[in-house]
């Protein structure tokens, strides 16, 4: 109606999921259920390094937090859409994969700096020293302590911004990145709700998915935080 | 780029974008009004249950799940899931649809603010309160509350922002707002009302933030207990496996 994208109103006897239409198409769906993995790893990835990289600027010079964090909030606040617009306008842009991760990997920037900041914030000092100490250099206590000690804090952030990508993927569907966005936005404009239904609950399933691998991960990372002290 | 531009410019010089239903104040007042109306509700449904909570002292569980959940359905699919259930059962197209995706995506902010809020009112204030004679009732609307003041309007706060940059997605499913120029862009390829609608909803998001910003420091200018409010806008992070580990807020590390 408004938006062009939508098709005619559902027929009263169209069930809302048809089994048949999903066991046709599950190349379409593994293909789509593919094309979102990628998506959102390689923007959580870049992401990641991105936000390491100003993580440990920060941790060099202090007052680079603030406005650091402040343009990554200020990205944040940016609804999907208007950057996706805006975006497909440019030129250098358009369409595609490529338009889609630029907005995707902005938007991992905000959580994963301010956890990583805090994860390694919260490396007790002492342990600092004791590897200062130790005659660890710069780079040897960032990846032999630092990083170690901080790395709940880093894959909560993580976890966050995985799940978070998994969801703003569905509207990559709109340039034409591919995806689970696509299956839904397929379904709006030919008001077919079975497409619809399977792109949903499978970006779903895959943010569940996603969150589950990251505590998987965890419990291999750092396997002292299993060895607790049993309080009284 | 230049084309797109003067293809914004030619945009803003229309009569087009200034007036009627598709013009950019219209626009913007649809985009408020489906804003406003969803944080009220998630206010609404939210904030009682959640202070309750706190005030027990229970259902931190349940605090933490919300949040989790709330943050793997993605709303743009959430409308498009209701879209067709909205149809057939007579709510139309748009509106509805709309709102209902909205308010899910509001509620577990506030929720989980308003719960964190009053479950760390210091344990001194509470019991100088009963020591006082208040029952819990009273306890909770002039103690607990008012202290979890600041945590409230950061979930608030949160709630909004994404709610006001989500409720461009409603366009999407015909509901007539700030986004509709935008996917109008998409599929007709002309870009100076994509380009106006986007920068425009994009002020309004970082308006709404700047405009809680104010307000937090207008009506709390006492300094929290908890700590700054803006600092505790990242509690979620506490998923169910980490509990145990250091909270990345760095909230309670000091204590």
């Amino acid at each position: 109606m408004t938006a062009g994208l939508l098709g005619g109103v559902l027929a009263a006897d169209e069930p809302f999921v048809r089994w048949d239409w999903v066991s046709d198409h599950t190349d379409e769906i593994v293909e789509a259920l593919w094309q979102h993995v990628q998506l959102t790893v390689v923007a959580v990835a870049i992401g990641f390094a991105l936000a390491l990289a100003m993580a440990l600027v920060v941790t060099r010079w202090r007052w680079t937090f603030g406005p650091l964090a402040g343009f990554a909030a200020v990205v944040y606040a940016i609804p999907s859409l208007a950057l996706f617009g805006v975006l497909v306008a440019m030129p250098a842009f358009g369409l595609g994969f490529r338009t889609a991760e630029v907005a995707l990997v902005s938007y991992t920037l905000l959580i994963l700096l301010r956890n990583i900041v805090a994860g390694l914030d919260g490396v007790p000092p002492a342990t600092r020293e004791a590897a200062d100490g130790m005659g660890f250099e710069r780079w040897r206590r960032l990846t032999a302590v630092d990083l170690p000690l901080a790395a709940p804090v880093i894959i909560a952030g993580l976890r966050i911004a995985t799940v978070t990508t998994v969801g703003l993927v569905t509207v990559a569907g709109l340039v034409s990145a591919g995806g689970f966005g696509e299956l839904i936005t397929d379904g709006l404009g030919r008001n077919f709700s079975t497409p619809i239904v399977v792109g949903a609950v499978g970006s779903v399933v895959l943010a569940v998915a996603f969150d589950l691998a990251f505590v998987v991960a965890e419990r291999l990372l750092t396997p002292w935080a299993r060895v607790r002290v049993r309080r009284p | 780029m230049n084309e797109s531009l003067r293809q914004l410019w030619d945009y803003l010089g229309s009569d087009a974008a200034w007036s009627g239903r598709n013009g950019l104040p219209a626009l913007t007042w649809a985009h408020v009004q489906i804003s406003l109306a969803s944080v009220l509700v998630a206010a609404v449904v939210a904030i009682p249950p959640a202070a309750w909570l706190g005030h027990v002292r229970r259902g931190g569980f349940l605090a933490v799940s919300v949040v989790n959940i709330g943050r793997a359905i993605p709303s743009y699919a959430l409308m498009a899931l209701l879209l067709p259930l909205s149809l057939r059962y007579g709510f139309g197209l748009g509106f509805w649809p709309t709102v209902a995706a909205l308010v899910l995506l509001a509620i577990p902010p506030i929720f989980t603010n308003t719960y964190t809020g009053v479950r760390d009112v210091p344990e001194d204030a509470v019991e100088a309160a009963r020591g006082m004679g208040m029952r819990s009732g009273q306890l909770m609307r002039r103690v607990e509350v008012p202290v979890a003041l600041p945590l409230i309007i950061t979930g608030l706060r949160v709630s909004t922002v994404q709610v006001v940059a989500t409720a461009t997605l409603g366009a999407l499913v015909g509901y007539r707002d700030l986004g509709t120029p935008i996917v109008t862009g998409f599929t007709s390829g002309e870009k100076g009302g994509l380009l106006a609608g986007a920068i425009t909803v994009a002020a309004l998001a970082l308006l709404t933030d700047g405009l809680f910003a104010l307000a937090e420091r207008r009506l709390v200018p006492w300094r929290s207990p908890l700590g700054r409010a803006a600092d505790v806008a990242v509690i979620p992070e506490e998923a169910p496996a980490l509990i145990s580990t250091a909270n990345p807020t760095g909230k309670g590390q000091t204590r």
